[in-house]
């Protein structure tokens, strides 16, 4: 098993790819989108950072071992992403009959 | 004694040996991931609880010293690639030049990032006793806008000082987000322009070449990783609430 040596023409493809994905993400920063505009600016920035990590960091050429640490990095990240996320974005303000137990007992009082 | 690559005793192989380094910066990139992960993390919570906040302060950064030092940060990456490349086959001054010019969009970046800090001190905008997100909208020369996006910007914090009565603290909140992760990226940027200097020192005595460039490469790693943690901050930095 050699080394193996990517060529400077897939360098410069992937940059050129880069380009077009910053100028694609700063263009839709500019479109309303509601909610959906961080989704959109996250997924390119996923898809920029892919790009660098297979063919600049040749992860797409390294051993299987090494692609396993990688992966590792990206799935604990994810649970640590996950399940906090998953707790903040899930609390919410009390509205004033769930924190008055008494409005409750009177609203089973009189149905 | 310096080192061109002769094989440790523990090893089978020169080959066995370059992938026990490789394997090696990976697991400390895996480590950073988690470090910058939790910077992220805090800064997500922070956005989603004090969303008004975070918009009124994103839009406060200048997207142009932004964009631009996003487009300087991959070229970087790729003159960083090409250096590598330049070590596999054997061109040996090449590797010195793609170095020397990665190193110079690094110091690039770093200038560019230090006008911007200036511009926030010039803009009230350093947490801490003289905070004071209205300041450019009420005081425009200074900070060298126009009237018309000063009113333009008055309105808009306006509007958010009534989805959010504390909202001078909360946009502290997010511009010391703001210094915390880009400072901690340019301290790893300063880190990696210390190597820089020290590859640029040894592929002048031509100690890199096809047989030996594991620290060209496993330096280019780091760089590349530096230069992806900007490819996060900079849509949730800069571009967050740029439709509003």
């Amino acid at each position: 098993m050699s080394e193996h040596i990517a060529s400077p023409k897939l360098y410069i493809g992937i940059f050129l790819a880069l380009m077009i994905c910053t100028a694609a993400t700063v263009w839709a920063a500019y479109i309303n989108l509601g909610q959906y505009n961080i989704v959109i600016a996250l997924a390119i920035a996923t898809l920029k950072a892919t790009l660098v990590v297979l063919f600049f960091m040749h992860a797409k050429y390294s051993p299987g071992r090494t692609q396993l640490v990688i992966f590792c990095a990206v799935f604990w990240l994810g649970i640590m992403l996950a399940l906090t996320l998953s707790d903040y974005t899930t609390r919410h303000e009390l509205t004033q009959q769930q924190a008055q137990p008494a409005a409750l007992v009177a609203r089973r009082v009189a149905p | 004694m310096h080192r061109t690559g002769e094989l440790y005793g523990q090893f089978e192989t020169l080959e066995q040996q370059k992938d026990t380094a490789t394997l090696g910066m990976w697991v400390f990139l895996v480590t950073e991931v988690l470090f910058f992960g939790g910077m992220f993390m805090t800064y997500t919570i922070n956005r989603h609880a004090y969303s008004a906040a975070f918009g009124v302060g994103g839009n406060t950064l200048d997207l142009k010293l932004g964009g631009g030092n996003t487009v300087v940060l991959i070229m970087s990456s790729l003159t960083m690639a090409m250096a590598v490349w330049s070590a596999q086959v054997g061109k040996k001054q090449l590797i010195t030049l793609f170095l020397i010019l990665t190193l110079l969009l690094g110091g690039v970046f770093l200038g560019v990032k230090a006008i911007e800090y200036k511009q926030k001190y010039d803009h009230h905008l350093i947490p801490g006793q003289s905070f004071d997100i209205t300041f450019c909208s009420n005081h425009p020369a200074p900070c060298g806008i126009s009237a018309e996006d000063a009113a333009k910007e008055k309105t808009e914090i306006a509007e958010a000082f009534e989805k959010d009565p504390n909202l001078n603290s909360h946009a502290q909140l997010y511009f010391s987000l703001y210094f915390g992760m880009t400072g901690l990226h340019a301290l790893h940027m300063i880190i990696g322009a210390g190597l820089l200097l020290w590859l640029i020192k040894e592929a002048v005595a031509k100690r890199f070449g096809p047989g030996y460039n594991t620290p060209v490469d496993i330096t280019g790693l780091y760089w590349h990783f530096v230069d992806i943690v900007w490819i996060y901050l900079f849509p949730l930095l800069y571009l967050i609430d740029r439709h509003n």
